[in-house]
Order: structure tokens, then C-alpha cells, then sequence
């Protein structure tokens, strides 16, 4: 049975840039939501990932921590999620993959959240605060459905660590780019050629780089060292500060494309740091 | 029945990592000093001194004699951390984790606060070691506890509101957490009670196990025997793991951990976390947790700030598991009530936090027989709750 996050490994063996941008369901509201995941992907989104708000997201700055405080003031449930995401499916073929914290997903029940996601039309899961160690029983749980679990790798994480990690990865490998968390930055400090060489050492899988990313620029600088970006904040950002534009979905869509032509080699040059 | 978590950090099914990948190689340098310190005798030396010389302990082992005669007849004793320098028992830990974070290298030291105690004790520690220390507290904690944000900034720290969520100790630890992602190398957190990531509740109960050893032997001294009931309260859960750890052996000992009922266990408005709760993982650990049917964390409530806390440790959802230990659960008004009887009949002011306890020995000791003896431990002083006391007194200071 395939998943659809093979696709990601398809553009990296044909040598092209995946692009991964995130939206914090429910921020402004779930219809909303919707919109802004189907213009991502005609806009040039290979993948997308939907985040799913927590009470205390300790892995996250504060553009998305507001964004999760606004979504869930709304009152939305996991289930309304779910449901919002299977529309995207009807839609679109792009892989899907939710992004929240180990709290709802075991509230939920595991399992139940497994089946949920699963016939939601979700290929992955990732859980920030869900490190290898604790990954098992979930994981599980997911390969029952054919979903994965997409691993963080720290510039931290011990090389032994991240062979551990690698081994048991599926989909696609996610390397955060800073010892901080999610949130613009100004400059990346870490030395991500040796990093992501390191993790390359230990895997074939697509390996994509986020947290802090600043822009178009910035983003097309830091694939030149992997093969996928995943940008979050920058475009919750975006999305909250267009949100009374009525052509903000025009405008999201030119931002995703910008950031995609940025990333597509045979455009300007750019050294990785 | 383990008295030790499994090597992943597990008592029975609670405990473990939550955390970030990136914490996950600081969890294991700590974890690897902690172990060489554990068993280093220059350091429980150090350790032993700071206590004695600095905290000023053994704390005594009162007997409350007018109290007792009040409740019936069993003979009530009180434990008083209260009377440890900074006035509760939030130093015992906070010099222990000071200690190791020095032996560590780490020239930087961080914490969370509530009420304010656990930040002025960190806040201590790091003043006389001479290291950076920056304390994380919820907006509405600094407006509630404005003395102790003054105390923390005396001795030297750098107090940083936290303005999201309910702005209070959840939140603080979350911001506690992210400062610590952020700055991983250089810099110590020091976590105030029995939660958090392995080692970490492993940690604070050995640093505050202080609490159960000295009453052990001070009751074995002064009666020849072993107390029938020993009663602390519980938020995260700290000073009742202190002083129920060196009696988990000894089954004629009954132990009871006191929740914070607030207004009324059947509102909304407690911090009840074992009656009301259910398993959950917040802040690196899973516990019994309150929160909603899709794992978003609720909002509690106690008069108590030290209780305000929507989690336990997670040994002590392991020790209700057992039925090692009984779980009870005081309201606010009962804890006030007990403030004030604690005040006249023996000239103590205890914490709010602990007038908890002394409410469960108010409703335990009048059933008991002449023979029982009855120990409250007296976690903290009440010097900081008395504009709140006042005001729920109807008192216009």
C-alpha cells in the first residue's frame, strides 16, 4: 500500500525542492482553513502540514502559540479537524500530515485518533514533544493504518541518536534548524551542511529543514542542504496579518509560489550556511 | 510496590520523556551527573552542610498540644519546614539542583513560579552560588504575589512575566521549558516539584526526602514508635513525597495526600487533579491531568497558589494506584478555617497551601483513639497568604 508522502521522495530523486507549508487549524476558522490548504497546494505546496492546536505548545514560539490560543477560542474540536482535513482530501491529492502534541493524541485515544486521521485522508503525524523513547506504542498504532510518524532530529541530537532515529523513520526526516523554538529568525546559527550530512549518513529519506525560517531568500539558502523546507510561523504571520484582505487568498497563493520558484534549482544561487 | 521508577522513568505506567528532541540529550547529561553526584560523598557532604548551616535544618517535629486536645484524642504532631530559611520546604530542592547544576558547569539557572516560593528559593540558591538565574512567572501571579516578585528581584534574579495562557504556573513552566530549548548549553532548570521529564521527579524526591527521614527518626525518638497517619498536601507534589518516602515501607503507617477542592469539587473551580482528573501528558510527563474530552489542558483553581496546578507528579498517580497512599481533598474554605484554628491554638501561621493538610487532620483526628499519633506536615509559612486570608476574611487591611 502506498502513502502519498512517497511523492516527497519522487521530487528528491528528480532532484527538485519540496516545499512544506503549515496552517494552524481553525485559525480565523476551519472553512478558512480549507481554502488556504487547496490555494497552498495549486499554488506549489508539495505537502502540507495541519497543525492541530494544544493548550501548551512548549515547542512552539509565540506567533504560533497565539495562533493555537486563537483557534482554540473558537471552541473547535479534534473531530471538526478531522473533518475539515477530509474536505481538503476531496480536493486535493497532497499529502497530508497533522502536527501537534502528544496530548490530544492520547486523550483521543490512540487508536481512535489513528482511524480518525486515517480516514481523514492524513499520511503522517508529527509530535513534537514525542521523542524516539516514547514512540513505540504509536507507531504502531500508525504503521496499522499505513501512516507515519515524521521524526525531529535536533543540531544536538548525538550521532547515534539520529541512526536510532533514522531507523525507524518513515516519510520524511525533519531536522530543526535551531536549538529554540518555532519562530523567524533573523540568522541561523547552526551549521546545517554538517548537520543535515550527518543525517543523510544514516538514511535515503527526504530530509526536510524547519523552524526559522525568515523568507524566500532564507528559505532557498537552507535547501540548498536538504531536500524539502517546511515554513510555519512566517506564514501563520502572513495568513493573521492579511486576514481582513479580501484578496488575501490571492495573496497567500503569490507568497507560496514566490517561496517555491526561490527553492527551484536553476534560480539564483545561494551557498548553504 | 517499586520504590524506584524503571530506567525510562516510569513509576508503574506514569512517568517518562515528553519532551522535545532537542531536551533529550540535556535529560541524559543530567540524568548521568545526577547519578555520579547521587553517589559522590564530597557532594551529599555538600549537600549536608548547606542544609544544617543554610536551611538550618533538622526542622523540628512539633507537638501540637492544644491542637490535639481540640481534635479529640490522638497526639498530633507537626513537621516544620516552615521554619527552613525562606520559609518553606522549596529550598531543600532548590539547593540540591544549585549544587548539581554547578557540578555541571551550568553558570545559568532557571525556574518557574507560582505563589513566588519555589522562585524565591531558586532565586536564593543562585544568589549565594554566585549564578545567572532568570524565574518565570504568570502575569497573574506577579499581580497576586508582588512581595515575593520584590524577594526574587533582591536576591538578584531577573523576573520574566508570562502573559499567555491562563498566566499562571502552567504557563510559566511552559515558557521555563522554551527558555531552556532556546539555551540549552549553559543553562540549569530547576524544576519546583515532583513532575516533569525524568529524572526530574526523581531528583526533587530525593532532594526533599529530607523531610521524611528527619521525621522518622524525631518521631522514633520522642515516642519510640512510628506515626499511624502522616498527612501533607498535594499540588505538583513535592513536600508530600518528601515526607511520605521514607514510609512507603512501613504499611501501619497510613499516608494522605490533601488536594485543593477549591470551591467545591463538583464545580469547575479546583485543582483536585487525582479525583477529577484523567492520564494525560503535560509538561514532559505522564499523570493523572484535568483537562477536556480532546486533551486540552483545564483551567484550576485554589486559594492556595502552591496548588494551583492542573498536574501531579507522577509518582503520586502511581502511589493512589497501589492505594499506597490516600488521596483527600480540602476546600478553600476549609483550608481557611484551618488556617485560622492552626493560628490561635498554636501560634503558627502556616501556608495556605498548607492549611490544606491541617483541614484533613481536622476532619481524621476526632475518629482516632488516644493511642494514634497523627503527623501534618507544615510545608510552608503562612506570612505570604495573609493579604489573601484577609481578604477572604472580610478583613480591610
Amino acid at each position: 500500500m502506498n502513502n502519498r508522502l512517497e511523492k516527497l521522495s519522487y521530487i528528491k530523486n528528480s532532484g527538485k525542492k519540496t516545499l512544506i507549508p503549515y496552517i494552524m487549524a481553525g485559525d480565523i476558522n476551519l472553512d478558512t482553513t480549507v481554502e488556504i490548504a487547496l490555494t497552498m497546494a495549486r499554488s506549489g505546496a508539495d505537502a502540507i502540514e495541519i497543525g492541530i492546536p494544544f493548550s501548551d505548545p512548549v515547542a512552539d514560539g509565540p506567533v504560533i502559540q497565539k495562533a493555537a490560543a486563537r483557534a482554540l477560542s473558537s471552541g473547535i474540536k479534534i473531530k471538526d479537524i478531522m473533518d475539515s482535513a477530509a474536505r481538503i482530501r476531496q480536493e486535493s491529492d497532497i499529502p497530508l500530515v497533522i502536527m501537534t502534541y502528544y496530548n490530544p493524541v492520547f486523550r483521543y485515544g490512540t487508536e481512535n485518533f489513528a482511524a480518525a486521521a486515517h480516514d481523514s485522508g492524513i499520511d503522517g503525524i508529527i509530535i513534537p514533544d514525542l521523542p524516539l523513547e516514547e514512540s513505540g506504542h504509536l507507531h504502531d498504532v500508525l504503521k496499522e493504518k499505513n501512516m507515519a510518524i515524521i521524526p525531529l532530529i535536533a543540531p544536538n541530537s548525538g550521532n547515534r541518536r539520529i541512526t536510532n532515529i533514522c531507523d525507524n523513520a518513515q516519510g520524511f526526516i525533519y531536522c530543526i534548524s535551531v536549538t529554540g523554538t518555532t519562530g523567524t529568525r533573523d540568522k541561523i546559527k547552526t551549521n546545517l551542511q554538517d548537520f543535515t550530512s550527518r543525517v543523510r549518513k544514516n538514511t535515503s529519506l527526504p530530509v526536510a529543514v524547519g523552524f526559522g525560517i525568515s523568507g524566500p531568500q532564507n528559505a532557498a539558502e537552507i535547501s540548498s542542504c536538504c531536500d524539502a523546507v517546511v515554513i510555519g510561523s512566517l506564514l501563520v504571520d502572513f495568513i493573521y496579518q492579511h486576514r481582513d484582505n479580501a484578496q488575501f487568498l490571492t495573496k497567500l497563493g503569490e507568497k507560496i509560489s514566490e517561496i517555491k520558484k526561490a527553492l527551484t534549482p536553476g534560480g539564483e544561487h545561494v551557498a548553504c550556511t | 510496590m517499586s520504590l524506584m521508577p524503571d530506567s525510562s522513568g516510569y513509576y508503574g505506567s506514569y512517568g517518562g520523556k515528553f519532551v522535545p528532541e532537542i531536551l533529550m540529550p540535556a535529560l541524559q547529561e543530567l540524568e548521568g551527573a545526577y547519578k555520579k553526584a547521587k553517589n559522590n560523598s564530597d557532594f551529599n557532604k555538600e549537600l549536608q552542610y548547606y542544609f544544617k548551616e543554610f536551611i538550618g535544618r533538622p526542622s523540628p517535629l512539633y507537638y501540637a498540644p492544644i491542637l490535639s486536645k481540640q481534635l479529640g484524642k490522638a497526639h498530633i504532631y507537626l513537621k516544620r519546614e516552615d521554619l527552613n530559611h525562606t520559609g518553606a520546604h522549596k529550598i531543600n530542592n532548590t539547593i540540591g539542583q544549585t549544587l548539581l547544576a554547578r557540578r555541571m558547569g551550568k553558570n545559568r539557572i532557571i525556574a518557574e513560579t507560582g505563589a513566588g516560593q519555589h522562585g524565591v528559593a531558586t532565586a536564593t540558591a543562585a544568589a549565594m552560588f554566585g549564578l545567572e538565574c532568570c524565574i518565570y512567572m504568570g502575569e497573574e501571579d506577579i499581580k497576586r504575589q508582588s512581595l515575593n516578585v520584590f524577594r526574587m528581584r533582591l536576591l538578584g534574579a531577573e523576573v520574566l512575566p508570562v502573559y499567555t495562557g491562563s498566566k499562571t504556573l502552567k504557563d510559566a513552566m511552559n515558557q521555563a521549558i522554551r527558555d531552556w530549548v532556546s539555551n540549552i548549553e549553559n543553562t540549569y532548570y530547576v524544576i519546583g516539584s515532583v513532575a516533569g521529564p525524568h529524572p526530574y521527579p526523581l531528583i526533587v524526591r530525593d532532594f526533599q526526602k529530607i523531610i521524611g527521614e528527619e521525621t522518622r527518626q524525631q518521631i522514633t525518638e520522642k515516642t519510640g514508635r512510628l506515626p499511624n497517619y502522616i498527612i501533607a498536601c498535594v499540588g505538583g507534589g513535592s513536600n508530600s513525597m518528601g515526607i511520605f518516602y521514607p514510609f512507603l515501607e512501613d504499611s501501619e503507617v497510613k499516608l494522605i495526600g490533601v488536594e485543593a477542592a477549591g470551591r467545591g469539587l463538583n464545580t469547575s473551580e479546583h485543582s483536585a487533579t487525582l479525583h477529577r482528573g484523567t492520564p494525560g501528558v503535560l509538561h514532559g510527563s505522564l499523570s493523572y491531568l484535568l483537562q477536556d474530552d480532546d486533551g486540552q489542558v483545564a483551567p484550576v483553581h485554589s486559594v492556595a497558589p502552591g496548588l494551583d496546578y492542573p498536574g501531579i507528579g507522577p509518582e503520586h498517580s502511581y502511589l493512589r494506584e497501589t492505594k499506597r497512599v490516600t488521596y483527600q481533598a480540602a476546600t478553600d474554605e476549609e483550608a481557611l478555617k484551618a488556617f485560622t484554628l492552626l493560628c490561635r491554638t498554636e501560634g503558627i501561621i502556616p501556608a495556605l497551601e498548607s492549611a490544606h493538610a491541617v483541614a484533613a487532620a481536622v476532619n481524621t483526628a476526632p475518629s482516632l483513639s488516644e493511642n494514634d499519633i497523627l503527623i501534618v506536615n507544615i510545608s510552608g509559612r503562612g506570612d505570604k497568604d495573609v493579604n489573601t486570608a484577609a481578604e477572604k476574611l472580610g478583613v480591610n487591611l
